[in-house]
């Protein structure tokens, strides 16, 4: 393997992974917060959806960005009404998230396009398109025959869409956000133990939303990402069980944001592992089934979760209704 | 001391949970801009206006019984298993080793053996998620979900790579020998002069779903081990302090629910497809989700569950045929119904508890 392979490997790696890290930074806002959100897949498949139907029908990818946030924020406050205000099953309500995307999306593309559950082709101005570098270089012959230094700049660095950055900044940003910020600290205190900030004269139910609808905005961004940046146009689940890896993610990196970063990294080289069978091969001189390296993410999460890997133990209250009095 | 009277639980909570997921299901037909009565209709008449469409609408349901009880054992130990779909993905696995391996000299002993295997596949499919739940406190339902994909990937490996005939092109296993052909619900009536449509695809499996329902239905209520799975599922502390072992409850009430889930594979693989291939499950895993949860766990609510999803799967499958609606309607329709009845319970539950206070309070 030359280098120049390398570098493709690790450019897919990024692309394929961005989408996983922000819904993992999505669910760790709201599990953070005491929520268990199983519905990261749904939430990011209605934006996906909502996000290139708005984007073709208006010509500009921004009001389908907004569009595939707001179905997002939707379902997260249905995720909210239901484990929040009326203290129902949290799991439930994520499966039930699930499908109603799983549904509605194949539903209304059908009503709105009649394209078998697909939205039309997007082009132009109704993708994000990649951003070059200056001086970066775009052809793939010009690349290879760069050195070294160039071919990480203009392959792995430059020519990704705008919420391939933003989604990298996001790490960052939640990681100031949870800890060194007051709302962040209040944030992980609801998670643990309700009772105690329910005591300080804090709100649990605002806190408890505003985790839920901060999740809601990255699984947006996740999902409009999906289909405007990765893919250009919405095929039917086209999410493709990415919540639940980003959900496998957030266990692995133990609910905290720069782990989260490196777990989603790690699955995204999976993915792009999986495309590329004949690069294996040449590496460790066998043949790797593409099945098994689809599966490792799975794998390895059952594997951390058994304890053999260090213990992943998540927020205390997770996952219980908050009840005030008893 | 209960606020409301038994059958306002039992019957009035799940009948306006459903009320009003239909409601919103209808206006969700209304606004892709079809008629809500005339899809329901058309849905009757697919479903259960002829006995072809009876014997479509029992098939789905003899799958949904299976998942639906598989669900309904771990609720009663309060385990949540989202992984009946991989369960049942083993199953028919098990279904087609079975099928494919033994020369079984007739039918019902291959049924027989068939039940047995799958049942096997399914239990270890889920009896790894109970172990390391009982043992080392992985969460249960992330860990069913993981083996759902695993499952998956096992499958498509087995049928691309081992099971396949040679030079076949679609991952498939080869038909099965015609000696474990299953009697379909045609043949079983004919003799006791009932015609029923010969190209539906219920058969003898639906049998097998109704004795499942009675099994669970005596051991959940009337056995010890019953007892004791729904005394862990009330309360793990006092059923601790009976000396009721938390691992074995949730190992047993596990692999009983994966059983189950594998079983559904005599219906789908055995019954209907003679030959396994991929996505045989066809998402009757999860249906399991809300059938349980519509049912209240009870085998008697699973089956009038089951019967309504398998109504609901046929009569959708004839909406996709004569109108533009999509067969995802169903998907939704689930996911309304599993919204309602399990997730926002106490949204229905509540303002009906204040109603039977205030009607106490007048009467007194």
């Amino acid at each position: 393997m030359d280098f120049f392979t390398l570098i493709q490997i690790l450019d897919a790696t990024v692309r394929l992974a961005i989408p996983l890290l922000l819904a993992c930074l999505a669910g760790l806002f709201s599990e953070r917060a005491g929520i268990f959100d199983i519905g990261l897949e749904g939430k990011m498949l209605a934006a996906a959806f909502f996000s290139a139907a708005i984007a073709s029908m208006t010509g500009s990818v921004w009001i389908g960005l907004l569009a595939g946030i707001a179905a997002s924020l939707f379902l997260s406050g249905v995720h909210g009404l239901a484990s929040i205000t009326f203290r129902g099953n949290q799991l439930i309500s994520g499966v039930a998230i699930n499908f109603l995307a799983a549904g509605m999306t194949v539903l209304i593309a059908q009503s709105w396009f009649s394209q078998g559950g697909r939205t039309p082709s997007l082009s132009g101005a109704e993708r994000f398109n990649p951003i070059n570098f200056p001086g970066a270089l775009t052809t793939t012959n010009e690349v290879k025959a760069a050195s070294p230094l160039m071919q990480v700049y203009s392959e792995l660095l430059s020519g990704h869409s705008l919420l391939v950055y933003v989604a990298l900044l996001t790490v960052p940003m939640t990681w100031w956000l949870l800890y060194r910020t007051r709302f962040g600290l209040r944030l992980r205190a609801v998670g643990e133990n309700p009772a105690a900030v329910d005591t300080a004269g804090v709100s649990v139910v605002g806190l408890r939303y505003a985790a839920v609808a901060i999740c809601g905005i990255l699984c947006g961004i996740a999902g409009a990402y999906l289909s405007t940046a990765l893919q250009a146009g919405f095929v039917k689940d086209m999410s493709a069980g990415r919540g639940f890896i980003a959900l496998a993610a957030l266990i692995f990196a133990k609910w905290r944001p720069w782990q989260a970063l490196y777990a989603t990294f790690l699955f995204g080289l999976f993915q792009a592992l999986e495309l590329r069978p004949d690069v294996i091969e040449a590496v460790i001189g066998m043949k790797v089934q593409g099945q098994f390296l689809g599966a490792l993410p799975y794998i390895m999460t059952v594997v951390i979760l058994a304890g053999f890997v260090g213990k992943a133990i998540p927020p205390r209250a997770g996952g219980e209704p908050y009840v005030k009095e008893r | 001391m209960d606020v409301m009277p038994k059958w306002a639980e039992v019957v009035l909570v799940p009948l306006i949970s459903l009320l009003l997921a239909a409601i919103l299901s209808g206006l969700v037909i209304l606004a892709i801009g079809e008629d809500p009565i005339a899809a329901l209709k058309l849905m009757i008449d697919g479903a259960l206006g002829s006995t072809y469409g009876w014997g479509y609408t029992l098939y789905y349901a003899t799958n949904f019984m299976f998942t639906g009880l598989a669900v309904s054992v771990a609720f009663h130990a309060r385990l949540f298993n989202i992984g009946g779909e991989g369960q049942a993905m083993l199953g028919g696995l098990g279904v087609a080793l079975a099928c494919l391996i033994i020369p079984w000299p007739h039918w019902s002993l291959g049924l027989l053996g068939a039940i047995v295997l799958a049942g096997a596949f399914g239990a270890v499919w889920a009896a790894v998620p109970a172990y390391l739940q009982a043992k080392r406190g992985s969460h249960i339902v992330i860990t069913t979900i993981m083996f759902n994909f695993i499952a998956a990937a096992v499958l498509n490996y087995m049928l691309v790579n081992v099971l396949r005939p040679k030079g076949a092109m679609d991952p498939a296993t080869a038909r099965f020998p015609e000696a474990v052909h299953l009697p379909s619900l045609h043949d079983i009536l004919a003799p006791i002069g009932i015609s029923f449509s010969k190209a539906a695809p219920a058969n003898v499996s639906l049998l097998v779903a109704i004795i499942a329902c009675v099994l669970v239905w005596l051991l959940i209520w009337r056995t010890k081990l019953g007892y004791e799975i729904r005394a862990y599922g009330h309360s793990e502390s006092a059923a601790k302090y009976a000396g009721i072992s938390p691992v074995k409850i949730t190992m047993i009430a596990m692999i009983i629910s994966g059983a189950l889930a594998g079983m559904m594979a005599i219906n789908n693989v055995m019954g209907e497809a003679e030959r396994l291939v991929l996505n045989a499950t066809e998402g009757a895993g999860f249906i399991g989700i809300a059938v349980a949860l519509m049912g209240r766990s009870h085998p008697l609510g699973v089956f009038i569950a089951a019967i309504l999803f398998g109504f609901l799967y046929q009569g959708g499958a004839e909406l996709a045929l004569w109108t533009s609606i999509p067969r995802e309607l169903i998907v939704v329709i689930q996911a309304l119904v599993i919204l309602f009845t399990g997730a926002l319970d106490n949204m229905v539950r509540m303002p009906l508890e204040r109603i039977f206070l205030a009607l106490r309070k007048e009467g007194n």
